[in-house]
């Protein structure tokens, strides 16, 4: 069976969550990769969406943070403020989705501009939870398509911290949240090196190449003393993330996000 | 107590000229029908407040009528950007605006603060973000009693602020259910606020789900205007439109189709003769 590079980024980002898992999930590719894992080998999955909605179990994908699916699916559904100050600042998720137009070798992102500030060339949507979801999740994953204009080597503005300018900065802010364990893109998955806590790849998809990687990310790419082959995407794995597009594809009368 | 106003009257009395105004809605219950009210009777110079600003504001936006604008998000959820409020912000079309952008948890903490009638918020945030550089409504704090550095942002106060909900009873009683946002905060910190609802009904249901209710006197008015979050949806009433959302990203693309749009969809159409009738009844 044959699959896309965004199937596989997907695929790889499911297996990455495990039952136990408290998940602050976006929307597009994180609300596909959670909800495959939900549907494959993490039934016990919980999803939690910043509209509110905990404990989530939509059976299409939403289009949008806050459709009605999420709040009729849900275990409970409460307020923003709350969402934002018990349940997310309360340190009760373990896992944080993050993505944006740039991302750094320590796994900062920028989700604001591109160009100065108060006059930019490219105005993005902004930070949204993200600033926050970065510093309260117990650790965060990211997941971006891998381009020299999106893995930049200094980013236009910080929206979101990761490990920080120099990758030490968490500790000095105070911070006792992991920050960035996981950067999943369509090329290849890396994670932080334990000291430097600069990103480095430890896994690269079926058919990338070293030098595609290199080639594609704007800093000079760090490899993991042992890169694993990321498996491809299993038949059931296929399957399942189709029929959810699909089922999603019927129920809103477009193709989803992702 | 709340007054039933038709929609023309309602947002004439309640939304002034060089006011601060949030309509809100986190995605459900967006209330489109008053926004474009307030577009029809071009009323300015406005500081827009709003989480996320989706296509509402951008129409506003583009219309000219804001002078600044309070945020968190500002993308078409689910589709990319949002092209009006972009053309203002990079190129000051049709008039330059100014931003004051939070983050999410900012602006929800903020709203409550209102709500409770404190001066600022108070909450882990902000922490290693470039955003307290640029905004200096962002500031930090020590815990007086801990010493931990804490973000601090003013509490959001609106002269008025706009929400639809889905039913109100003949006191003028208010229930919204399902995603509930940040409605009853920004109600509860507003001088003013005005409320539009699918229907009137004899008595608000009991045993619902999520309900949030807000009694007549913390409201100063309400007018029906069924449909009146179209595109955005109704728990119980209707789907979000989300087609229009993805079309909503060619119309805005261009600004004399985005003008267009606005004239044959918006300020050439008179609030409908429904609500208005609905509303006497």
């Amino acid at each position: 069976m044959s699959w896309s590079a965004v199937e596989m980024m997907t695929v790889s980002a499911a297996r990455a969550l495990a039952n136990d898992d408290v998940c602050f999930v976006g929307i597009g590719l994180p609300s596909a990769a959670c909800n495959l894992a939900r549907h494959t080998h993490a039934p016990r999955l919980r999803l939690v969406y910043e509209s509110g909605t905990i404990e989530a179990r939509p059976d299409v994908l939403p289009l949008s943070i806050g459709d009605g699916e999420l709040c009729e699916t849900a275990l409970a559904t409460v307020s923003v403020p709350e969402m934002f100050q018990y349940w997310l600042q309360g340190g009760r998720i373990t896992i944080g989705f993050l993505g944006g137009a740039q991302v750094d070798r320590f796994g900062n992102l920028n989700s604001t501009v591109i160009g100065d500030y108060a006059r930019p060339s490219v105005r993005l949507p902004g930070g949204g939870g993200a600033p926050e979801i970065a510093s309260c999740c117990r650790r965060t994953f990211i997941v971006m398509r891998h381009s020299r204009r999106a893995f930049v080597d200094r980013l236009a503005f910080v929206t979101t911290l990761g490990h920080g300018p120099t990758g030490r900065e968490r500790r000095a802010l105070g911070l006792t949240t992991e920050g960035p364990a996981l950067l999943v893109s369509d090329l290849c998955i890396m994670r932080p090196h334990p000291e430097t806590k600069e990103l480095q790849v430890t896994s690269l998809h079926p058919g990338v190449t070293r030098e595609r990687v290199i080639e594609q990310t704007g800093w000079p790419v760090a490899f993991a003393a042992a890169v694993d082959d990321t498996p491809a995407p299993s038949a059931r794995e296929l399957e399942v993330l189709r029929d959810l597009h699909a089922r999603t594809a019927i129920a809103h009368g477009v193709d989803a996000a992702e | 107590m709340s007054a039933f106003l038709s929609l023309r009257d309602a947002v004439a009395g309640l939304v002034r000229p060089g006011d601060t105004v949030a309509l809100e809605g986190f995605t459900h219950l967006i209330p489109f029908a008053a926004g474009h009210e307030v577009i029809r009777q071009g009323i300015g110079e406005l500081t827009l407040v709003r989480m996320t600003p989706d296509l509402l504001y951008d129409q506003m936006i583009g219309m000219g009528l804001a002078r600044r604008l309070v945020f968190s998000w500002g993308g078409n959820p689910g589709v990319g950007s949002l092209h009006r409020l972009r053309d203002a912000v990079e190129r000051g079309w049709p008039r330059p605006i100014e931003i004051e952008e939070h983050s999410h948890a900012a602006m929800a903490h903020a709203y409550a603060a209102g709500a409770a009638n404190l001066p600022a918020a108070f909450f882990r945030g902000y922490i290693g973000s470039d955003l307290a550089a640029v905004n200096p409504n962002i500031r930090f704090v020590d815990c007086p009693f801990t010493g931990e550095r804490l973000a601090a942002v003013p509490a959001l106060r609106p002269d008025v602020t706009v929400v639809h909900a889905q039913k109100a009873d003949r006191e003028g009683n208010v229930l919204l259910e399902g995603i509930v946002g940040v409605q009853k905060e920004a109600i509860l910190a507003a001088a003013r606020s005005l409320v539009t609802v699918e229907e009137i009904v004899d008595a608000l249901p009991r045993g619902c789900l999520n309900a949030v209710v807000l009694p007549s006197w913390t409201i100063t008015a309400i007018a029906v205007a069924p449909g009146g979050a179209r595109p955005s949806y109704a728990h119980g009433y209707y789907a979000r439109d989300n087609a229009f959302y993805r079309e909503w990203d060619a119309v805005s693309r261009d600004r004399d189709t985005f003008r267009a749009w606005m004239a044959a969809n918006v300020t050439g159409v008179a609030a409908p003769q429904a609500e208005i009738d609905e509303a006497r009844r």
